[in-house]
């Protein structure tokens, strides 16, 4: 039986993960973007307090599984975040609604090498050798990396656009471009030709720029569907915002070697968190620290309801917040939040910064 | 003397014969919190996240009520205490939310213990105590020595049926009874973390009730550690907590040994690890059809009246279907 891949949505990624998984000879069954029924089919068959990933990604699986999908290729862990545990449930889960499907779990591969090797070979559908995979590797982990950049500069440029709405339109149209090309030649031609269009948008620049940081748990940060868009939200109140985590750095944190700003979150946070409590939690002390000191204006952390490693880390940020002297705004987010709720604090939150930041240009 | 204080919550209902032991032979006064009440709930409640977990708000109720008394909370941060499970992140921190989350707090005492890193870590952690509070190894020595026998005893009396505060009252020299196991009586599983399940205020005397209610109560400290670990879940990776994964197996060894005729599992609101191991709980107990199993969440508002409806209704349920079975013998 082909294998018929699919795997989490998680914000554009899935363009390098489908090249990845085809090259690889396998047929991909695309993850459709999370939705209001993807949630529903979540939250009906997950346990009610398990966290929103969680809920969201069992609903993405059957939705997928409904379209033919056989096998789920999956992340890991080995705790005490809750999510190293996800695999095993929704497995179970499926399997309890129906669906045969099997599951292919990547756990680091410092720590189980012969596993890694293993789940290699099984998605191996094409029997490449281990040269031609690391090729197909590298070839996605570029286009991962532009579609990482191109999210970056559309965070820089959407405050600044003069036309509301205008940076979105464009990032639309781009990314299909980094989407077709195959080759790293081809890849990094694409990735140029995008950041220039982005680049050519209209930008106004007497306007008051606040910039802040966003940290939290690294699945409701980089899949808008799950934070209701808020990077495009805050774009549009007129914030720069500068995102905490990438998919790019977070794997080569946990799969090479620790990146320098991942040590240097762990450094910032040794005073306050000094122990690596699961999930993101010490490193969203550490960003914290780091905003604060490169003069952001505020921070807004983001973490499932029930996140305990966030719970944790939140109540260490107010006196961080204190101390450094920088705001901080927290959302729990489930299956109930809305985005007015949302939209709402964040228009006050941005008016209070504005305010502070206007109050200190005008005494300087 | 310097004044230590121990928090009555959490890894009190686990380690406190053995950290009391210690810190008196070091010539140390040992101040604890008492039992939870009302008002201290009402505290933690106030200071902690809402979002937070009800253990948390005890233990910060708590942590506060030793706010002013007290020279230095002991609150150690425990990770690791078997080389393969650490304990839920919320312990890991607990001392920085302890110390950034609640205002005026006195100094702590926070070693960090984990078997994973180092060799003889936990007396490692004991000797950093011992040294910050300024006495000699050869006395930490004697202390740690006294504090481990003390901490065996306890461990026989709980595992012979004593509960832990009253196992521990029993050490202190009173005269109480252990849980006497009746042979005609149901037997319910009470599945749950010792912080939950043994404290009388949050898990609104639950053991008490089910007793007076003529139902023999067996929690996981009734197996030996040795079955324990011995049992093997139907999960493949196993859970990453420890008292996790302590619940988890008990529930395999209750629900095969045919010991029992119903399980409870306690749960807090808000509990993260407990929103998985539930789920596992009740996959477990589907294999075993007859044998009914109820899950009771628990959280600062919990009322007396409503927990003990449920509870009679369970054990009705229990005892009909038993004397249903026995008549159709």
């Amino acid at each position: 039986m082909p294998n018929k891949v699919t795997f989490p949505h998680m914000g554009e990624s899935y363009r390098a993960f489908k090249m990845l998984l085809e090259d690889l000879g396998n047929e991909v069954i695309l993850p459709p973007r999370p939705s209001r029924k993807t949630l529903d089919l979540g939250v009906q068959y997950a346990p009610e307090f398990a966290c929103l990933p969680l809920k969201i990604l069992l609903g993405t699986y059957m939705e997928t599984a409904a379209k033919g999908a056989n096998l789920i290729v999956t992340s890991g862990g080995v705790g005490p975040c809750r999510a190293g545990q996800y695999a095993q449930l929704h497995r179970e889960i499926l399997r309890e609604q129906g669906f045969d499907m099997d599951m292919v779990v990547f756990e680091p591969p410092k720590l189980y090498p012969l596993d890694f090797i293993r789940n290699v070979r099984r998605l191996n559908a094409a029997r490449l050798s281990y040269r031609a995979i690391y090729l197909c590797i590298k070839r996605s982990w570029r286009k991962l990396k532009a579609l990482d950049n191109l999210e970056k500069l559309t965070h820089v440029i959407r405050p600044r656009e003069k036309q509301r709405g205008a940076t979105s339109q464009v990032y639309k149209k781009v990314l299909p471009w980094v989407d077709k090309a195959h080759t790293i030649k081809e890849i990094e031609e694409a990735e140029r030709t995008a950041l220039d269009e982005i680049k050519k948008i209209p930008r106004d620049f007497s306007r008051t720029i606040v910039k802040v940081g966003i940290v939290g748990e690294i699945y409701v940060l980089l899949e808008p569907a799950s934070n209701l868009e808020i990077e495009e939200t805050l774009g549009n109140l007129g914030v720069e915002v500068e995102r905490s985590i990438f998919l790019t750095g977070w794997t080569v944190d946990n799969t090479i070697k620790e990146t320098k700003e991942l040590l240097n979150a762990k450094d910032a946070a040794a005073p306050y968190l000094p122990e690596l409590v699961g999930g993101h939690g010490r490193d969203s002390v550490g960003h914290t620290i780091l905003y604060s000191q490169r003069g952001f204006d505020g921070v807004i952390q983001l973490a499932p309801f029930t996140c305990i490693p966030e719970i944790v880390a939140k109540t260490v940020l107010t006196s961080v917040s204190k101390e450094y002297d920088i705001p901080v705004l927290t959302f729990f987010l489930d299956e109930q939040t809305g985005k007015a709720g949302i939209a709402t604090r964040l228009e006050a939150f941005v008016d209070l910064m504005k305010r502070k930041k206007e109050l200190k240009t005008s005494t300087a | 003397m310097v004044k230590i204080g121990i928090p009555s919550a959490l890894f009190y209902y686990v380690y406190y014969p053995k950290w009391e032991t210690f810190f008196k032979a070091l010539d140390t006064e040992v101040i604890t919190s008492g039992k939870t009440t009302k008002k201290l709930l009402d505290n933690g409640v106030r200071e902690a996240l809402a979002d937070a977990c009800l253990p948390v708000k005890v233990f910060f109720g708590h942590a506060m009520a030793l706010r002013d008394k007290v020279d230095y909370l002991f609150v150690p941060r425990i990770v690791c205490t078997n080389k393969k499970t650490v304990y839920c992140p919320k312990f890991l921190g607990m001392p920085d939310m302890v110390r950034h989350g609640l205002p005026q707090m006195p100094p702590l005492i926070d070693v960090r213990v984990d078997t994973r890193s180092q060799r003889n870590a936990i007396w490692n952690a004991y000797q950093q105590t011992g040294s910050f509070l300024g006495c000699k190894k050869t006395k930490i020595l004697s202390a740690y020595t006294s504090a481990r026998k003390v901490q065996s005893r306890f461990n026989r009396l709980v595992l012979s049926g004593y509960h832990p505060l009253d196992a521990m009252a029993a050490l202190k020299g009173e005269n109480v009874v252990a849980a006497k196991e009746y042979p005609q009586r149901l037997t319910f599983a009470l599945l749950g973390y010792p912080y939950n399940i043994y404290d009388p205020y949050i898990s609104v005397q639950i053991i008490d009730k089910l007793e007076k209610m003529g139902v023999n109560v067996l929690t996981h400290d009734n197996i030996t550690p040795r079955t324990l670990s011995k049992q093997k879940t139907s999960i493949k990776k196993g859970l990453f907590w420890t008292f996790s994964e302590q619940v988890l197996k008990a529930a395999k060894y209750y629900f095969n040994s045919e010991k029992i005729d119903g399980a409870i599992h306690l749960t807090a609101f808000g509990c993260g690890p407990d929103s998985l191991l539930n789920n596992f709980i009740e996959r477990e107990a589907k294999k075993y059809p007859h044998i009914p199993l109820m899950t009771i969440t628990i959280d600062e508002h919990s009322g007396e009246a409503g927990i003990t409806t449920r509870l009679e209704a369970f054990v009705d349920m229990v005892q009909r279907k038993r004397s249903g079975v026995s008549l159709a013998q």
